[in-house]
Parts: C-alpha cells; sequence; structure tokens
C-alpha cells in the first residue's frame, strides 16, 4: 500500500529582498515517507525548520525543489506543483493542519468556526454544530463559551478550539504543530486520546511535540530534521 | 389688406409628406415613438402643436373634422384648433362624433366607439413613459431599444408601496403589441381600455419633444399592472345629472357659489346626444359620489 | 463533467494601453465557480483597469474575456451582441461598486432597488417581488421595516449592504467587487466583510476583488494576484502569497501590513 505522504528531495531557501536579497535557507534534501494509521514526530531544535516542513506540506510554503506527494482519492498529487484550486481542494478534503496559534476569522462564534469544516464538505449546518459541541465540551470547552469568538480566550482554551476544528472532520492526513503546547496535564491526555483514535481509523499524522512524555506516546516514529539541514 | 393665402392645412406639402413618412413608421411600428422635424406652427408650445401638425399632413378634403378638449367641443382650445383648419383648409367641421373622419383631441377618447372610418389624433405634451424615472434620453432610447421596462415596474412598485395601490389615474402606461411601452397621452386611466383593439387609426403627436407614435386599428393595448394588482378603472357611483349614463366620465361642475355642484359627462357630444334620444338625468341637486 | 470542472471565467491575454501608456499588460488566469480571487495592488496598479475589462465595462486593446454562460456554452464576451451582454450584467452577474450610490437608485424605495432586476427579468406579482425583496434585507441584516425607504436615507454602511443585496437577488454566479469596503468606518467594513464573506460560502459565488487592503484578502479570497504598473508580479494560493511572498514587491506589501 503506498504511503499517505511522500517526500522527495525538498527544499526551501528563503530570499529576503528587503534585506539585499539575504538568503535564508530553511531545509534541504527532505526525504521521508508517512504511512496510514502512524504519526511521524519531527523533532530537532528551534528554527531547524520543522513548521516549514509541515507548512510545505499543507501548500502554505512553496517548495523551490523536490517532490511533495499525498495520496488524494486514491491518486498521489504533487503539492509543490499543483493548481492553487487543487491544493484548496486537498485542504478541504485530505489534509487538516492544526497551527501553534489559532488564526481564526475574527468575530466568528467558536461553535462556527469548528463546524465550518465539516459545512464546507456539505455536511448540514445543525448537524455540524453538534458535532462541534460534542468535541468541544471533550476538550473541556464549557458551553457557555460556544456562542463567543474565540479571540479573547486564554491560549490553552484557543489552542483547544484549534484542535477540534482540525480533528473534527474525518481527513485521511493531519498535520500538527505543537498540539499541547499551551495545555494542562488533563488536556494533554485527551489530546494523546484523539490523536490514538485518529490511528485507529488509518489517519496518517505528522507532528511536532516538545513535551517528552506526549512524544512518547503518540509517536510511531521520530525524525530529526536536522539531518535536512540546508547548508547556510 | 391682402388675406394670406395658405396652403391646404398651413403646411406645405414637402412638410407634410415628412410627416406622413414618420407616420407610416409609426403604423409599422406600434408604439414606437419615431422623431420628425416638428414645424414652427402659429400656437406656442404646450398648445397642441403636435396634434395640429399631425392632423394638418392627414386632412384630405372631403375630411370632417371635430376638435375636442377635454371632451367638449366647446373650450376656447378646441374653438381655436377648429377654427384654425376651418380657415386653413375650409373642411367641414362638426361636434358629432359619429359624424367625424378626422378627431383631434387633447386628454379624453370620446365616449362612442370609433369605427374603421375614423382617425383619432392625440395632443401629447410629454412622450416618454420613462422620462420622470431615467431622465437621460440615451438611457431611454437603450431601454425601449432592448426591451427592459423593469423601471417602469419600480414606479407601480413604488406607488403600491407607498399608497396601497398604483397611484397613477392619468397618462397610465401602456404595452403596445406586446411590445413598446407608451404613455397614451394625459387622458385619464378610465379611457385605457378603449384604446385596446379600437377600430380606427390612433396617432399620438408631440410637437415640442418632435416625436409621432402611433397605435394601427385592431391592435392590443394592454396597461401595465401586477398579477395581485391588477389594473382597474374606476366606476362612478351615480350617473350623468343630464343624461343619466352610468358608464361615461364625468366632469365636476360648480354651480354656485354655495358649493354647489354636479356631475356630468366630459364627452358633451355624447351627453348632447344622449339626451336627443330622450335619457334623461336627475338633474342638478341629486346626490353624487364618487368611488 | 461536473460543473466545478469548467472555469466560469477566462481572461487571456488581457492588455490596455492609452497611447504610450500601458495600463494593463498581459493579464491571464481563469476563475472556477466558488473561487474568490483577489486583485491587489496600490493606486496605479491597473487593477481598477483590469476589473473593467473583466466585466466588459472597458474595451481591451488586446487580448480576451471569456465566460461560460448558464448553458454551458463559453462565449468571448466581445462577441456578445449589447442586449446579450445587459442581460448577463443584470442576471448572472454582480458588480459592487466602491461607491454605493454607484449602484443604487438612491431616490426609489429599498424593497424596489431589490425588486428591480426581478421585475426586469419579468416577475408580475408584487407580493412576491416584496417577499423575496424582504428576505433579502434580512439577509444582509437590514431591518424589514427601512424596506419603504430610499437609501437617501441609510448610513454608508447599510447602502453597501444594499447595494450587495441588490446584486444577489438574481442567484449570479459571478460577482465583481470594486475595493468595497473603501469609504466605510473600520467597524462597518468588518461587519460588511463578515457579511460577504458568509454569503460567498453559502451561495457558492465567485468572486473577482479588486481591493489594496491585504487583510481583505486574505480574510475573503484563496488566490490572490498582486499587480504593480499595469503587470502582475505574483499570483496564487491566498495564504501562500502572503506568508510566502517570492516577489521582491509583494515582500514590501506584505511587511509594510502594520501589525494587530
Amino acid at each position: 500500500m503506498s504511503p499517505m505522504i511522500d517526500i522527495s528531495s525538498a527544499s526551501k531557501t528563503f530570499t529576503m529582498h528587503l534585506q539585499n536579497g539575504a538568503r535564508l535557507p530553511v531545509v534541504s534534501g527532505v526525504s521521508m515517507q508517512v504511512n496510514a494509521g502512524e504519526c511521524v514526530v519531527l523533532s530537532g531544535p528551534s528554527g531547524a525548520g520543522k513548521s516549514s516542513i509541515l507548512k510545505m506540506i499543507f501548500g502554505n510554503y512553496r517548495c523551490d525543489h523536490g517532490r511533495l506527494l499525498v495520496r488524494h482519492n486514491e491518486a498521489m498529487i504533487d503539492v509543490a506543483s499543483a493548481q492553487p484550486r487543487d491544493i484548496l481542494r486537498i485542504r478541504r478534503q485530505t489534509i487538516g493542519y492544526v497551527s501553534q496559534f489559532l488564526r481564526a476569522v475574527p468575530r466568528v462564534a467558536t461553535l462556527d468556526v469548528v463546524a465550518e469544516p465539516l459545512i464546507a464538505n456539505g455536511v448540514a449546518r445543525d448537524q455540524a454544530r453538534t458535532q462541534a459541541g460534542t468535541l468541544l465540551r471533550r476538550l473541556n470547552i464549557a458551553e457557555r463559551l460556544w456562542a463567543l469568538p474565540p479571540s479573547t480566550f486564554s491560549g490553552g482554551e484557543q489552542q483547544r478550539v484549534n484542535i477540534a476544528r482540525g480533528f473534527i472532520s474525518d481527513m485521511p492526513i493531519l498535520l500538527l504543530d505543537e498540539p499541547t503546547a499551551s495545555l494542562d496535564g488533563v488536556n494533554r491526555k485527551i489530546v494523546v486520546d484523539l490523536v490514538a483514535e485518529k490511528k485507529v481509523r488509518g489517519v496518517a499524522m505528522v507532528a511536532i511535540v516538545h513535551d517528552d512524555e506526549v512524544r512518547h506516546l503518540i509517536a510511531d516514529r521520530i525524525i530529526d530534521v536536522t539531518s535536512f539541514a540546508a547548508a547556510a | 389688406m391682402n388675406a394670406p393665402v395658405y396652403n391646404f392645412a398651413y403646411l406645405d406639402e414637402q412638410t407634410k409628406r415628412m410627416i406622413r413618412r414618420a407616420i407610416l413608421k409609426a403604423i409599422a411600428i406600434p408604439g414606437y415613438q419615431v422623431p420628425f422635424a416638428s414645424r414652427e406652427m402659429p400656437m406656442p408650445y404646450g398648445w397642441g402643436t403636435g396634434g395640429v401638425q399631425v392632423t394638418a399632413a392627414i386632412l384630405g378634403r372631403e375630411d370632417t373634422l371635430k376638435v375636442i378638449d377635454q371632451g367638449s367641443d366647446d373650450t376656447t382650445n378646441a374653438i381655436s384648433i377648429r377654427k384654425f383648419f376651418e380657415k386653413t383648409a375650409n373642411v367641414t367641421t362638426t361636434t358629432v362624433t359619429s359624424d367625424a373622419t378626422v378627431i383631434q383631441t387633447r386628454h379624453r377618447i370620446p365616449e362612442t366607439a370609433l369605427n374603421d372610418n375614423q382617425v383619432l389624433v392625440y395632443q401629447v405634451p410629454i412622450p416618454e413613459p420613462l422620462r420622470f424615472l431615467e431622465p437621460r434620453e440615451t438611457e431611454t432610447r437603450r431601454m425601449h431599444a432592448l426591451g427592459e421596462y423593469g423601471l417602469m415596474h419600480v414606479k407601480l412598485y413604488e406607488d403600491i408601496a407607498r399608497h396601497g395601490h398604483i397611484a397613477t389615474t392619468y397618462a397610465y402606461p401602456v404595452k403596445v403589441n406586446d411590445r413598446y411601452v407608451m404613455d397614451p397621452s394625459p387622458t385619464p386611466k378610465f379611457d385605457n381600455p378603449k384604446m385596446d383593439n379600437c377600430a380606427a387609426l390612433q396617432l399620438f403627436g408631440a410637437g415640442r419633444e418632435k416625436r409621432i407614435y402611433a397605435i394601427p386599428p385592431q391592435t392590443k393595448v394592454t396597461s401595465l399592472d401586477f398579477e395581485d394588482h391588477p389594473f382597474e378603472t374606476y366606476r362612478f357611483d351615480a350617473p350623468c345629472a343630464l343624461c343619466g349614463s352610468r358608464t361615461s366620465y364625468l366632469d365636476e361642475v360648480v354651480v354656485d357659489d354655495k358649493g354647489g355642484r354636479m356631475f356630468v359627462c366630459s364627452d358633451t357630444d355624447y351627453c348632447e346626444t344622449r339626451r336627443a334620444d330622450g335619457h334623461q338625468g336627475a338633474g342638478f341637486g341629486a346626490d353624487h359620489q364618487v368611488t | 463533467m461536473r460543473d466545478d470542472d469548467q472555469p466560469l471565467l477566462i481572461c487571456d491575454g488581457l492588455s490596455k494601453s492609452y497611447g504610450r501608456q500601458l495600463a494593463c499588460k498581459d493579464v491571464s488566469f481563469q476563475l472556477y465557480p466558488g473561487e474568490v480571487l483577489a486583485i491587489v495592488g496600490e493606486s496605479g496598479s491597473g487593477k481598477s483597469t483590469l476589473l473593467q475589462m473583466l466585466s466588459t465595462q472597458l474595451q481591451p486593446s488586446k487580448g480576451r474575456v471569456s465566460y461560460r454562460m448558464r448553458d454551458g456554452i463559453t462565449r468571448d464576451l466581445a462577441t456578445l451582441g449589447e442586449a446579450e451582454r445587459r442581460f448577463l450584467f443584470r442576471t448572472d452577474w454582480g458588480y459592487v461598486h466602491q461607491d454605493p450610490a454607484m449602484g443604487l437608485r438612491m431616490a426609489v424605495s429599498a424593497g424596489a432597488n431589490v425588486g428591480e432586476r426581478l421585475m426586469a427579468v419579468g416577475w408580475g406579482h408584487y407580493g412576491k417581488i416584496r417577499e423575496t425583496s424582504s428576505s433579502w434585507l434580512e439577509r444582509v441584516e437590514i431591518s424589514i421595516d427601512r424596506i419603504d425607504d430610499a437609501p437617501k436615507t441609510y448610513s454608508g454602511g447599510m447602502r453597501q449592504r444594499l447595494q450587495i443585496a441588490r446584486n444577489l437577488v438574481t442567484e449570479p454566479r459571478l460577482v465583481f467587487m470594486d475595493e468595497p469596503t473603501g469609504g466605510l468606518d473600520v467597524s462597518v467594513q468588518a461587519r460588511l466583510l463578515d457579511l460577504v464573506r458568509g454569503l460567498v460560502n453559502e451561495l457558492g459565488l465567485a468572486v473577482v476583488i479588486v481591493t489594496h487592503d491585504l487583510a481583505v484578502a486574505r480574510l475573503l479570497s484563496h488566490r490572490v494576484m498582486v499587480m504593480k504598473g499595469g503587470e502582475v508580479i505574483e499570483t496564487g494560493l491566498t495564504d501562500q502569497v502572503l506568508d510566502d511572498p517570492h516577489e521582491p514587491y509583494t515582500q514590501l506589501l506584505v511587511s509594510s501590513i502594520l501589525p494587530a
């Protein structure tokens, strides 16, 4: 069975024209595969390019060289060279992304923020909101907060809303950037359980986790990205 | 002193040809406003120059002319125009509708049904039905050309929103031959149904605005409305005080300085004819109401 | 072939020059149903000229704009007769002007403003027209008791929302927007953007929106085209272009946004 994610020789360098064209290499020669049902954790010091790799898989960052294949509807699509509308479709149906900081559209109620990925895929609004509520409850977000936009929540609450939004639909691939960073022990455990449930459903995951304990609990494999360090 | 000698019906023959060409074009495109080179006439704009030019262009030596103003043969304007044609064309004139072959009218359609031997010439002030909604001539021409009449319905919608019903009571817009929207001239909406499938030829002349339009005989003319606010003409609540007619358009006549008034037929010939036939109204003092 | 698989609007080598002055050079792109494309640039970038050409209000000097009509056939817009073009403009397209007074009849009631397009395509039932107008006013968050008021009496934000309702009543598939939030107070802008975002998602509209405001682009658009001096500098997925800008001008634009 082919992998869900298949990266070969991907590299990226930022060219900062406002700083006289200074080049900032990020990663070089990234090659890795992720299969259904496994969680690969990227490790390495800050600035080594872990987030950048996730963003490249998601199509948020462009890739200078190499291929980033993801399995979408039985076909392998190269995100690095895909058309914008294809990437949009892949994001709607195949790859979910839990970013490090919640970047929600302002003034939208929490319940709707979490329900949106379902609605975008054709689920009826009422049913989507019900499912969103169930997940929020599980992540200990009190019902009285559901009607409020998350911008005024604490860091931990925002992160849990982020996780709910990322985990709510049945995406075959999930990218997790520090999912437990601002969470207490109780909520960390809940996230670990959610990840385990996704694995059982065959979801392929790539995660960045700093907490050793959590890493231990969710990682099937750990890849050290310093091996992809680009020459300065 | 030598009296001036006029060409038959005042206008020179070339002018009449030009106007007739415009009339033919208008008949060929029912309801469409045909521009024409309106001439200086011996009466000011606003006094029927368009109607007079149309009548002058079609009048023949054998014609019998009737001129009415608000339904009456004996108002100042009707008399002036009739005398004008008596002098310049020496044609027979009449006040009897059924005897006339050409009838020039301001603001009314005769009650007596017209026949296929007659032409009705209307005097028109502003020919463009959309003028007060869309002041740009370039835009209104385009709207007519493309049949875009949404704006006309906007006006009717506004009436209903504001007054609960369509408030236009005269110059009520009509659609001619299912194609052009037309202003019937300031006739009361009471008269609109008479234009539909009329046996006579109807010609419209606007002198100041330099437009001629026409409705050929037996043409469909429908008044604009909404399905749930259909066009309705009003009925007067009581008959004419003089002849007792229940179906004609009535004028209010003040009879004394104590507020006394009576309602009588606007069409004087129609009323006289009925009285001559023996019909009689209740006379002054009867109770009249207009709904 | 699914409806979504065919492009809705195809722009091919579109250029506009005024004498030697090149206002717009060789712009090409394809827009699919449900996609929102933002054209961003500063004054003089050519973005407004481009929008005018796309919406057939300005004739290009070179190039072509094609549109897939409701019957599925893609037509070169330059070959449409005037009647067809005006009909398209009134039914399948919307155009939201920066100044709402340009896109409304200011002296006519709100209900009539929204109902006009319906009447223009033959709706003849006053009650139904009014009902549809009412429901659209509700959708753009205008209180129904203002339905008989003319937009002369409305605030700027309300006028803009009315303009949107007037455009959407015939369920167009493509909407052009020219700086729809320009000139509005910040809080009013925010409300309007939320409304537009919601409607675009709900109705699956394709939108071409011209804006100088990158925040608007980020909020509303899937794809963005950065223009400068009449040329397309960079184009791609909105989050990609704004988070990972490649061209020097794009990097300059992005870095010029004041942080929240």
